[in-house]
This record gives C-alpha cells, structure tokens and sequence, in this order.
C-alpha cells in the first residue's frame, strides 16, 4: 500500500479513507486515521498494551464499534493509541446468527502533557460509510462526528 | 429540487414524491445559497419522509448539513403514528448553553481578567481526555442520570433558583438508566463537571447592545457592559455513547431499506426500542444539565475568590439545543401531544407557556445563541407566533462554513489568539490547534442568523453580548 490512509474536506466534521490488502489492515488504518484527527500517533510511545474486542451483526457496525472502542479506550482509560499490534477478524455463528467477532492488540501510551490532544472525535457515524473491495485491496470510509 | 421563495426569509420545498408534508426554510439570501451548497436542503426533504411528521419539515437559519437530519432542523411527530430519532437529536444529547448575569460592570473587572480567566481554567476540566475532578460512583452517575441539576444542587452546587431558571427544570422526569450500555456508563464516569472540546467554550462575556430593554431588564440584563458569563457544553462521551447504540439497535431491529437515507434510522415514539431510546436520551439530557450546573457553580466561586464576591451572579437561563421532547402544539387547529426534535435548534416559547419560569412567563422564554469563538453571542425571547411557525423553534448558533482542514491551513492557533488580544479579549485554549479548527472565519455570522430569527419572529432580538475572556476546550 502506498498509502495507509488520507484525510479528506468535510465542512463540519471529519472524514477519512483508509486502505489496505485485508480487512484487518484496512481497520487497521482506520483506527489510526482517526488517531491522527486527534492526535499525532507516530509521536506516542509504545508504552501499554490494551486489548480490544467487538462483536456485531455487519462488517460496517463492526467498523464503528472498533473505532467507537478507540475513543472509549482514550475517554475512560486515558490512552492513546500509537499503533495496532494484531488484530483478527472472523465470522461466528451465535445461536444460529451469523455476527463477525474483531480481536485486536493495541500499544500506546497515557494521556500526558507530552502529547498534544489537538480534536476531539465525539463519535463514529453512518454517514457515507463504506467498506468496499477495491483491484489492490479494500477501502473504508468513515465520517466521525467532531 | 424545487425550492420556492414565499417571502424574503421563507424559502419552501414543495411536498413531492415520498414527502408527507412539505419542507421550510428560514433564511436570507446569503444564508440559502450556503444551505445549497451542501446536504441541507436534501436533508430537509428527507425528514419529510418520516412516518407521523406533522406539519411540516423546518430549517432553521443557521443549518447546515448533519447526519440524517440537518443540523438547525426541527421536526415534530405525532406519538401514535410517528417516530423517534437518534440522528434527530444528534450525538451530543443535550448540548446547550447556560447564561449568568452579574452585577459587575467591565471596569470592576478589567485588572482581574486575566486571573478570573486563569481560575476558571483551572477549576473547570476542559480539553480531550481531560477527566473531572470527582470520581464517580456507578450509585451516583445513576442517581445523577434520574436527577440532572436536581442532584447537582442538593450536593451544594448552586441553588435552587438555578433549577427554576432550566428548561425542565433541570430534570427530565422520564429519564431511566436501564436501558445504557455499559460502555455509556462507563464513558459518563470520567467526564462529569468538564467542558469538553470542539465548539465548546467558556466566555466571560460583556453587553455591547440592549435592543429590547423591557423584556432584557426582566431577564436581568441591564446596561451596556455589564459582565455575563457563558457555558456551552453537552453531555459529552455518555450521550455519544448512547446516540451511537441506539442507532446501531434501531438498524438492527427495523433495518434502513425504507428510508432515504441510513442516518435517518428510527424507530416509532411508541414502541419498545423507541421508548428506551428516548428514556435513555433523558438521562442523557440529564447528565448534560448536572455538567452544566457544576461548571457554572465553580465560576461563581471563582469570581467570589477573585473578586471578592460573586455580586448578582445568578443563572438567566440555561436551554438545550440537541434534544427530542414531548410538547403540546397546535395542529390544524387542535392541541395534541408531539415529539418534538430539535438538533441545533433552541426552544423559543412565547409569553404565557406554563413550561417558562415564572419570572418570565410574561415576557417569554430567552433563548440563548453563542456565536463562535470570540466573536457575538445573542440573547432573544421566545414568541407566540413562533409556536405557528417553527413549533417555538429557532436557531442555535452559527453553523460552519468551512471544514476544519481548511481552517488549519489557513490559521494559527497563536495568531487567532493575538488577534483576539488586539481587540481586548483574552484566550486560554487546552490547544492551539484546536483554536484555529475553531477560528471565526470558518462559521456563518451569526449576526446574520439573529437577524433572520428576528425579522421572522422565530425569536426576537433582546441583547447582543460580546466576550471580553474565552476559554477554549
């Protein structure tokens, strides 16, 4: 991938897309470009290890529960995410349900005077949501509500 | 799409395909060629779509595009056939403003500015991340959640006169915390008594204009330069939380292929989804008014500190601008019940509501409208004729103009803040890159937005109030 991400115009709010080879790196980049409308997430150290799992009914509530975990992970834990060590995505079956389960590693550091905390991404919407199959790979577009 | 001048601030959007009424807006020239520059005008028309909405699909002038439904849109629906929406309400549940008066004129505080500022800084927890002072308890956020303000003034912040001074007073009674996720919950934990960031701010502010002296003197406004003090802020990470489960709940349930747009997801006002929603929403409503209530308790002690006394510090009026509510309105001629959403949008009531203080049943309802950072805020007065109008709607601040990449290319958050200093007012920011995300010139004017509601009379001009100290999440 050239690119992982980019930032695009949103009059009110902000909007990314993210690339990748799978799924997991697709989310994966999400989660950072999303990072990187808050914070800068190449500066933050590797310092704590969270782990995150979601579960949902399709890929794109999966999506918005991941990057929702992101915001929970900063609001309630005071962390800042600095990069996604593993992450997994699979199909499950729950009492006959067909749902999709992500399990990821994530590192970073605490909230600190070190780091600057820029914006504030108060939630993740449907909002020209897309997750699509693309020649070289998958593409997610997420608008966040700032 | 065909949009009809009526009038020179009405514009409408005649009933066409799978509208059930008809779409209105309230905007000058200006403001309707910025509406058409976005989602706006489709949105309306969406809301139009909706099953139980009465009358008709109203924008408000200083909307813009938002998620589903415009932002300065106010819709009502009937509560048998109609629908309630998270995407109605907006993610910020209860995003609002709270005004206090004081008797301290510009001159009394000029040499204390800086150090007001600097305490108030301090004491109220503003910026990303940044946590409130107390830790709470999972006893006391449910508490909170069921009392709103109530609870924060039985805990000794401020008095009750300041409930009395709240839409709702302070408390919406249908409030439940059964049906938040935990992860709501837990979000609401950290943040209590904090600011936030974003278009939040904190302003020491000064009268510039009286326009209306009697209905301004019965809301304890004055004389020119005397000192107020603004608070606009929400419900933060838990009324976040909330708007995002319920969305997800809601598609789950009743699924989106009916409707034009994903956002728009609903469910109807009666059912079992929607009724928790909207107990959920209340709560939500009520942690934002608690918020609220403590941050102004905090300012009124630090100007006791600073000052030497808090003289004639008392709340004018606190309203909320994101929320659904259950009002009686006229429809074709007959009272009923309606829910009534408004996301960026202020209730504007006229004289005689039994919903307004008694204090002010009279005059009507103030209506606070914060214009962005460092520029005007307005205070008007609810009107009768708004009620036919808007569903006593107008509305709720100036409204972006330019996207937050473009202001940061364009801006300093050191030079905004030099600039402000130029023209005598002083900023303390969480961030400078924040600053200049939320510079002046990335908004509407809100001059021209007051001016709209005014020559409407969706709200009337009263006083125009100008910031002398922000303080920025």
């Amino acid at each position: 991938m050239e690119k992982p991400y980019e930032i695009l115009e949103h009059m009110a709010d902000g909007k990314f897309r993210a690339y990748g080879r799978t799924l997991e790196e697709a989310f994966t980049n999400a989660a950072l470009a999303m990072a990187s409308l808050m914070w800068d997430w190449e500066k933050i150290k590797l310092e704590r290890k969270k782990k995150v799992k979601v579960e949902a009914s399709t890929l794109e509530q999966l999506i918005v529960r991941f990057l929702s975990e992101v915001i929970y992970l900063l609001e309630v834990r005071s962390f800042l995410l600095g990069r996604v060590e593993t992450i997994s995505i699979e199909e499950i079956k729950l009492n006959d349900k067909k749902l999709y389960r992500l399990e990821a590693e994530v590192t970073g550091d605490d909230v600190s005077p070190e780091y600057e905390i820029y914006g504030q991404v108060k939630a993740v919407t449907y909002n020209d949501l897309k997750i699509e199959k693309t020649d070289d790979g998958l593409v997610v577009q997420i608008v966040v509500d700032m | 799409m065909d949009i009809i001048k009526i009038s020179e601030f009405i514009w409408e959007i005649p009933k066409s395909g799978e509208m059930k009424v008809p779409a209105r807006i309230y905007a000058s020239d200006r403001l309707i060629e910025m509406a058409k520059r976005d989602q706006t005008l489709q949105q309306a028309r969406n809301v139009a779509c909706l099953s139980g909405i009465q009358r008709m699909s109203y924008v408000m002038p200083d909307a813009h595009q938002g998620y589903g439904f415009p932002i300065g849109g106010v819709a009502a629906f009937d509560l048998d056939e109609g629908i309630i929406s998270p995407g109605g309400v907006g993610y910020d549940i209860n995003c609002g403003v709270r005004l206090l008066r004081t008797d301290f004129m510009e001159n009394d505080i000029v040499s204390k500015k800086k150090e007001l500022l600097a305490e108030i800084f301090k004491e109220v927890p503003a910026g990303v991340g940044k946590g409130g002072i107390t830790k709470l308890s999972d006893r006391v956020l449910k508490e909170i959640l069921l009392k709103g303000a109530r609870w924060a003034v039985e805990e000794g912040y401020g008095s009750a006169e300041d409930l009395d001074r709240t839409e709702e007073g302070g408390q919406m009674k249908e409030a439940s915390f059964e049906f938040i996720s935990e992860r709501a919950l837990e979000r609401g934990i950290p943040q209590l008594g904090t600011l936030g960031a974003g278009n939040h701010f904190l302003e020491i502010q000064k009268v510039d204009e009286i326009y209306d002296e009697k209905v301004a003197r019965v809301f304890g406004i004055v004389e020119k330069d005397q000192i107020l003090v603004m608070i606009h802020c929400g419900s933060r990470g838990l009324g976040h939380q909330i708007a995002t489960d319920y969305i997800e709940l809601m598609e789950n349930e009743f699924g989106f292929k009916d409707l034009p747009d994903r956002e728009l997801m609903n469910a109807p006002f009666k059912s079992k989804l929607g009724q928790q929603y909207y107990k959920s929403m209340c709560a939500a409503v009520n942690y934002a008014f608690a918020n609220r209530q403590m941050i102004a308790h905090w300012v009124r002690s630090v100007f006791e500190k600073v000052m030497g006394e808090a003289r004639g510090m008392r709340q004018i009026y606190d309203v909320c601008h994101n929320v659904a509510k259950v009002e009686r309105h006229t429809v074709n001629g007959k009272e009923k019940l309606l829910c009534v959403h408004r996301k960026g949008a202020t209730r504007s009531f006229g004289p005689g509501r039994p919903e307004i203080p008694a204090i002010y049943r009279q005059a009507g309802q103030p209506v606070l409208i914060p214009g962005s950072m460092g520029t005007a805020s307005y205070v008007l007065v609810g009107t009768l004729e708004a009620e036919e109008k808007s569903f006593s709607s107008t509305a709720h601040g100036a409204g972006r103009v330019m996207s937050r990449n473009e202001a940061l290319r364009r801006f300093r958050g050191e030079q905004i803040r030099d600039e402000l200093a130029r023209k005598g007012i002083e900023l303390k920011a969480a961030s400078w890159k924040g600053v200049a995300e939320e510079a002046a010139a990335a908004y509407k004017d809100v001059d021209e937005v007051v001016k709209v509601s005014h020559e409407t009379g969706l709200g009337r001009l009263v006083a125009r109030l100008v910031p002398i100290g922000v303080m920025k999440g």
